[in-house]
């Protein structure tokens, strides 16, 4: 039983940052019907952010933190308004591509200034209770806490404020709400700063969590976020919140039960199978196709 | 508009120039290197660039080698792979067929030489790999005979494996050992699988077997498993970028058996990326630093000059493969592909600075001693010898 408790505790750690990095996906596809494949990177970005912060200006978690996020919010922004923003009347190849080009740029910038994997120093000192047989480390509760809090401060900004409401109502329909009054451009952007914003934040937790960083690190943690957000429902923010913790724990408990080898084939495996059952997502519904 | 399009046909054309123009000096020998500079471990490829360099410059310093009636420099040329599979193959394609070169160097990891080897053995040039451990490298993948092409300066896995599972039976008594390694790799997976036959047929018992992928940097699943099955030591045979994840994860875990490791550790960076995570554990290795006999120590004395650096054993490997190299191309007397390989094929014996190298007839794999190292005092420092 412990031990079902152990795993459990890393499927939580694991799916938290899946989670994090879900929502990016599923705002900027929420918004502009566009996945954003350099959202991956763009949380490596940030776990790099965090190395420059806390090796050379030895800056403590908090600001370390905060300013991780507003750099990789800022870059968000920028990359929306120079690379997406000329396309967004384009076909939607031409956006994915572009977003994989972005996504390139970064890896090969950040491999330009030194291919070396980098070492975060431990901004936090890590405490290790034992309860029982099961083992928590102080910064396991932090990275899924923090990421708790990040969630919940989301869904109140995108549920009970102004800036959500009007975020929800671009996604519903993006030619009558500039008639109301909304700023499109702003409202594009705010979401593309929270939503990469957060990926900075998951790639700062990242980083203490899994202390040695490299440049192609965001690829494969992209992937399956990307996934996360897929399974939970494109375009719905609840839903790439759960979907980030029922990939963490399949692939954790996968691996817990069955012979490590087969983990990703059948974590892999049940979720193809959970998407037959529910081809547009946990929480996604069917877009009629208007013609 | 037409303008824009005579500038680019003007620039195609310079392009093509440019690359039509690099003449081919007929008193240069030209040999291919096939480093991992940038992927996963960069640290690796900058050591065999460095050393490749350095052996290349001491040739060149001399005047060269001597082959018939004339000195010929070398010309060293040299490919990243990445730290890709792919690109480590299409690097071989280019040094055969575009740079003409006589013999290539490299790759190192396992898995990036052994696509390399396969496209080196069918060109029918001659291909070192200072670091590939994995017996398959230098093996026909079809018939499983020796390949005729491909050598190494590095001794093989099942050795290897061997060694360190009778150094944690016999030296430091451990009998339940847990292993977790990296099962989309070459070299990870075949050390792994001979650590546990060798340890089981010694009275040993592998309690735990795990398994993960490349890039994986989430190992709580497994080590908690680990963690279940109570091991007196664990077996990590991963790459020295992975390995500090690996520990520190598991500490965080509450696991307090120490590890073991094997060649793959051995990168100055593992002690930056450990910090004092991993002091106190063992890992075999080609040569020990620390240990040195005499030539070696000239060579160790030359890198640190020019690098301020110690070479670790990727360095002292790649540069004993051009020492071989070396001795092949005066043997055969002429810059020619076919004479090299069978100059490189008759070399009985070699003494390199990661010691003394035995070749079999028919056979691209030397025979030669590791050593234990000890990480000691946030340093590599030599425990023990292990003969073949």
């Amino acid at each position: 039983m412990a031990y079902f408790f152990q795993q459990l505790l890393n499927a939580l750690q694991l799916g938290s940052i899946y989670a994090l990095i879900a929502l990016g996906y599923t705002m900027v596809y929420g918004i502009l019907t566009m996945i954003n494949f350099a959202h991956g990177d763009l949380f490596m970005v940030g776990a790099f952010f965090c190395f420059l912060l806390a090796v050379y200006l030895k800056l403590s978690f908090v600001p370390t933190l905060l300013l991780s996020m507003l750099g990789v919010a800022c870059l968000g922004v920028i990359i929306e308004r120079l690379a997406y923003k000329p396309l967004r009347t384009a076909p939607r190849v031409s956006a994915i591509i572009t977003a994989l080009g972005v996504g390139l740029f970064l890896e090969n910038f950040t491999l330009a200034l030194s291919p070396y994997p980098k070492h975060i120093p431990p901004l936090l000192t890590n405490v290790t209770w034992t309860v029982g047989a099961v083992s928590i480390s102080s910064l396991q509760v932090l990275v899924i806490v923090l990421s708790l809090g990040l969630m919940l401060i989301l869904d109140f900004v995108v549920w009970r404020t102004k800036a959500g409401m009007a975020m929800r109502a671009i996604s519903w329909d993006k030619t009558i709400v500039p008639l109301m009054g909304v700023s499109v451009n702003k409202i594009i952007s705010l979401t593309f700063a929270i939503g990469t914003g957060l990926g900075g934040a998951a790639g700062v937790l990242y980083s203490l969590a899994y202390p040695v960083i490299d440049p192609y690190m965001g690829i494969m943690v992209g992937w399956k976020a990307f996934i996360c957000a897929v399974v939970g429902g494109i375009g719905n923010v609840r839903g790439a919140m759960i979907g980030g913790f029922i990939l963490g724990a399949v692939e954790i408990l996968v691996a817990a039960f069955f012979p490590s080898t087969y983990r990703d084939f059948v974590a892999f495996t049940l979720l193809l199978g959970l998407l037959i059952l529910r081809p547009y997502g946990i929480l996604g519904r069917p877009q009629p196709q208007k013609v | 508009m037409k303008k824009t399009i005579v500038g680019m046909v003007l620039l195609i054309v310079c392009a093509l120039f440019a690359g039509g123009c690099s003449k081919d000096d007929a008193s240069q020998i030209k040999i291919g290197l096939i480093a991992e500079l940038t992927g996963d471990i960069p640290a690796v490829g900058a050591s065999c660039k460095n050393a490749a360099e350095m052996a290349v410059a001491e040739v060149n310093a001399a005047g060269g080698i001597q082959l018939g009636d004339k000195k010929f420099k070398i010309k060293l040329i040299i490919e990243d792979n990445a730290g890709k599979a792919d690109q480590s193959a299409s690097a071989a394609q280019k040094l055969i067929t575009q740079n003409k070169v006589v013999a290539i160097v490299g790759p190192n990891a396992s898995r990036y030489a052994l696509p390399a080897a396969e496209i080196a053995e069918s060109g029918k040039v001659a291909l070192i790999t200072p670091w590939s451990t994995a017996p398959k490298a230098t093996l026909d993948s079809r018939t499983n005979a020796s390949k005729k092409y491909v050598f190494r300066a590095c001794f093989i896995d099942p050795f290897q494996g061997g060694v360190v599972a009778k150094f944690t039976l016999d030296n430091l008594k451990f009998r339940k050992a847990a292993v977790l390694y990296d099962v989309a790799s070459e070299y990870n997976k075949g050390i792994a699988e001979i650590f546990k036959t060798v340890f089981e047929q010694n009275g040993g018992k592998i309690v735990a077997f795990e398994t993960y992928t490349t890039n994986d940097k989430d190992f709580s699943s497994q080590l908690t498993k680990i963690r279940q099955a109570a091991p007196e030591i664990i077996f990590l045979p991963n790459y020295y970028s992975e390995v500090p994840l690996q520990i520190q994860q598991a500490k965080r875990l509450g696991i307090a058996a120490p590890f073991i490791g094997a060649d793959a550790w051995g990168s100055e960076e593992l002690l930056k990326l450990c910090g004092s995570d991993c002091e106190g554990y063992y890992f075999s290795t080609h040569y020990a630093a620390d240990a040195a006999g005499e030539a070696t120590r000239k060579f160790i004395a030359d890198y640190r000059s020019r690098y301020s650096a110690t070479p670790d054993d990727v360095a002292a490997l790649t540069y004993d493969s051009f020492g071989l190299l070396k001795q092949a191309l005066a043997t055969a007397g002429k810059n020619d592909r076919q004479a090299v390989r069978d100059a490189l094929a008759r070399i009985p014996r070699y003494d390199g600075v990661t010691g003394t190298m035995q070749f079999r007839e028919g056979s691209g794999d030397p025979v030669k001693s590791a050593v234990i190292l000890k990480i000691r005092d946030g340093k590599f420092t030599w425990f023990a010898d292990a003969k073949p």
